[in-house]
């Protein structure tokens, strides 16, 4: 359990988020690996690859980024694989905000979602109303998706009031733009201070909890990423409000993917199994998926020259 | 106002596991198994076998012979013979390399066992795979390391071997206990003689064949098959100086009163019904793994299951939804299937015994739930199964019921949860739950009982010794104990 350094005042509305439940670390550890014992054979291997090239969120977040190299990861994300008909399409494209409007005239009348980063990622070590300013120009410029992140520094000196109110700001800069929170778990050092950023991140409006820029080690762990599961199915219970998950950095095999998805399906069930509340945040990670789909359609796995680069 | 419906979780989805059963190609079950006694495999006196099934298709394994009064009384020749004519005469080195060998061997054949393990008994490949036989090679290995050194088990003292062992173990862990009472036996320098049980004999008889291979010396282990009547020749046996036994704490009160002034040292290893604590500042999440893995690990068939929980009343309600949620995605079938969590339950005699405890706990007013998983149509099956508001008082709380099947209490204080888990004829295993370590330590200490888990459960390792308080039974096994009942000290 933690306790508060600063505690909330009653009037604020950090003082209504339950107090969150202790980890154990080991226990995560042994549970994660039994998650990995599961054998996916045959057409459950095949539904979850179709199933995790559905939720990808297609990624490139670089300084070196330019319109050219977003054109060519938005054909790519319309053009997965265009010898295996039938593929379902990846959720969305995840870019910085200068390139929202290159992504979003690439994807017309793709379905594919824009995704932006925002709020001085991946550090977010900026004045907020820089922050609020950013956010609201990637959603006009068209993001129908935000990636904020939270202020770990902050969050670590028990700044929780500062974390929610942040949260909620971003919220409310985005409109109609779906909110994902960044929590960079890899500098949260605990489990238990993940799940406790991660009730707060839920309670302060955040769509979806997410676990890295990917600019840090570790990126998204299954273990942190239970963590934040568990921290979704209590909000769910406690609530009825259905929010989602995005594991990012880190994921770039198929079958890591699918301990993910055996993860998810054994924590929070049937209603958690869609792009809609489940996304993978990765670069290379469609590729070995299209492989492996491939292998089971035609028997044989092919040479990686045959899948298109992003 | 209508009542706000309770968000829930739903886990029958649409993309779910495909079978993936286990390969037995590489398995050879012989047709009939004869007694293996001298380093051979001879057929019993009387020509009589009794089949032994695969709980999960009640199809036919194979036949095992049964051994009668005078195949005890070969076997124990057989082991007083190799006694004096090979073991006692080899250096403790030689000693402990024969049983480096048992257990490299093992390691070696560790698929075959496993698959053996589970077509026999009905418990998941996962389990035999990853936890039954790799733990048993873990005993050999152990004990093949004190072989040489059992002066500093034994500091100042010297250790003597006592001579003939008779053991006699369960159905629940065929090969584990085999090894574990194999193992400590010949480092210390004894001969044995093994009784399996009569539902799950084969990788007995596996670990027989494994033996003869390697070339141990005959007579030095002998494993006869049979029922009760076959381990109560051994027990009553004069040639017999050391009787080992895990079953029962009825069957392990008759052992007791037959050894009384026979001057034969004896350990038992008998039934539990174990306190799983948990205050409310536990980890709850990691709390609920532990409470399944307590109570439906090996279907429950296990004497320190931790078959009682007991809540903070605080948590109740909160821990027994997600355990009710864990429950459902627990996939009970398939021993094979290496996703399968619960597997078959053992013999029709035990699910008879299990089904007459569900009935039992309903008729004494505590409130039964099952997960709703599938299960097959042939074979013993019985779905991991919560009696809630069960009471002290409560038959289904004061008695073993050695199935999937946990009792729910509730407490509020922590002197209040000593007591209820105290307050038991058992006492071989507690588990305690709980993010403050001054209360982890407190309330371990004042358990009566042989293992005691902190925010952990069933975890068992080779030199960590096991045994029980109370009725669950008398001396130790594993560890440095473990070789104390198997030798004389001067």
């Amino acid at each position: 359990m933690i306790s508060f350094s600063m505690p909330a005042s009653r009037t604020h509305p950090l003082a209504e988020v339950p107090t969150s439940p202790s980890v154990d670390q080991t226990g995560v550890e042994e549970r994660v690996a039994r998650f990995k014992t599961r054998s996916i054979k045959e057409n459950a291997k095949m539904g979850a690859l179709e199933l995790i090239l559905s939720m990808i969120d297609l990624t490139t977040l670089e300084g070196m980024d330019t319109p050219a190299k977003v054109r060519q990861l938005c054909a790519k994300a319309m053009h997965l694989h265009d010898e295996l008909p039938g593929l379902p399409q990846v959720a969305a494209i995840c870019v910085y905000p200068t390139l929202v409007g290159t992504a979003r005239n690439a994807l017309t009348g793709s379905g594919i979602k824009v995704a932006s980063v925002a709020t001085g990622f991946p550090s977010g070590q900026m004045p907020l109303k820089l922050r609020l300013a950013e956010t609201r120009s990637a959603v006009s410029e068209g993001a129908d998706e935000v990636d904020m992140v939270i202020s770990r520094g902050r969050f670590l000196r028990g700044e929780y009031t500062y974390t929610y109110d942040e949260i909620a700001a971003v919220k409310q800069a985005c409109g109609d733009a779906h909110l994902k929170v960044i929590l960079e778990t890899g500098e949260l050092q605990t489990l238990d201070n993940v799940r406790r950023a991660s009730d707060i991140a839920l309670y302060a409006g955040g769509d979806f909890i997410k676990t890295s820029t990917g600019k840090v080690q570790p990126s998204a762990t299954m273990e942190v990423t239970l963590v934040m599961l568990q921290a979704l199915r209590d909000f769910y219970r406690r609530t009825g409000q259905i929010r989602g998950m995005k594991p990012a950095g880190g994921i770039s095999t198929a079958k890591l993917a699918i301990s993910y998805l055996v993860m998810l399906r054994e924590t929070l069930g049937q209603d958690w199994l869609t792009p809609r509340l489940f996304r993978f945040g990765a670069s290379r990670l469609a590729n070995d998926v299209l492989l492996q789909i491939a292998k089971q359609r035609t028997g044989v796995y092919q040479s990686a020259d045959y899948f298109s680069e992003a | 106002m209508a009542k706000k419906k309770k968000p829930t979780l739903n886990f029958a989805t649409d993309w779910s596991y495909a079978p993936a059963p286990e390969s037995t190609d590489h398995v050879t079950i012989e047709n009939r198994y004869d007694l293996f006694i001298g380093g051979k495999f001879v057929p019993p006196s009387k020509g009589n076998y009794f089949n032994t099934i695969n709980p999960a298709t009640e199809k036919r394994l194979s036949s095992v012979a049964e051994a009668e009064k005078t195949d005890v009384n070969r076997a124990v020749k057989a082991a007083r013979t190799a006694y004096d004519k090979y073991w006692s005469k080899l250096t403790a080195t030689e000693r402990g390399k024969y049983i480096f060998r048992i257990a490299r061997v093992l390691q070696e054949r560790a698929r075959e066992f496993a698959v053996i393990e589970s077509l026999d008994g009905g418990k998941p490949i996962r389990e035999s795979r990853d936890i039954d036989v790799p733990l048993a090679a873990a005993h050999f290995f152990y004990y093949a390391g004190w072989a040489d050194k059992l002066e500093y088990a034994f500091p100042g003292r010297t250790a003597e071997p006592v001579g003939v062992a008779g053991q006699v173990i369960p159905w629940n862990f065929p090969l584990l206990m085999a090894a574990w009472k194999i193992a400590p036996a010949l480092a210390a320098g004894n001969t044995v003689v093994l009784k399996p049980a009569e539902t799950t004999p084969l990788t007995a008889l596996k670990l027989a064949e494994l033996l003869r291979d390697i070339d141990l010396p005959p007579g030095v282990v002998n494993i006869v098959t049979g029922a009760g009547n076959t381990g109560a020749a051994l027990v009553n046996h004069p040639g017999i100086d050391k009787i080992a036994f895990t079953g029962s704490t009825a069957v392990g009160k008759i052992i007791q009163k037959a050894v009384a002034g026979t001057g034969k040292k004896y350990t038992l290893e008998l039934g539990g019904k174990a306190a799983n604590i948990v205050f409310e500042d536990a980890a709850i999440d990691q709390a609920v793994e532990g409470i399944v893995n307590g109570i439906f690990f090996n279907q429950g068939h296990v004497c320190c299951a931790g078959s009682r929980l007991f809540v903070q009343e605080s948590i109740h309600d909160e821990l027994i939804d997600r355990l009710k949620d864990r429950m459902e995605t627990l996939i009970v079938g398939d021993p094979l299937d290496k996703n399968t969590d619960i597997g078959a339950i053992n013999s029709k005699m035990q699910l008879k015994r299990i089904n007459a405890y569900l009935k039992i706990g309903t008729a004494e007013g505590a409130e039964l739930y099952q997960s709703a998983c599938a299960v097959p149509e042939k074979g013993y099956w019985c779905r991991p199964t919560l009696f809630l508001n069960a009471s002290q008082s409560h038959r289904i709380v004061q008695e073993e019921i050695f199935g999937p099947v946990l009792a729910v209490q509730t407490f509020r204080t922590v002197d209040e949860a000593i007591s209820k888990a105290n307050n038991t004829p058992f006492g071989l295993s507690a588990g305690v739950w709980s993010d403050k370590g001054a209360k982890v330590f407190k309330v371990s200490n004042k358990m009566r009982a042989g293992v005691v888990w902190a925010n952990t459960f069933n975890k068992f390792d080779p030199s960590s010794p096991f045994g029980g308080y109370k009725e669950s039974g008398v001396g130790r096994e594993g560890g440095v104990h473990g070789l104390l009942p198997y030798v004389r000290l001067t």
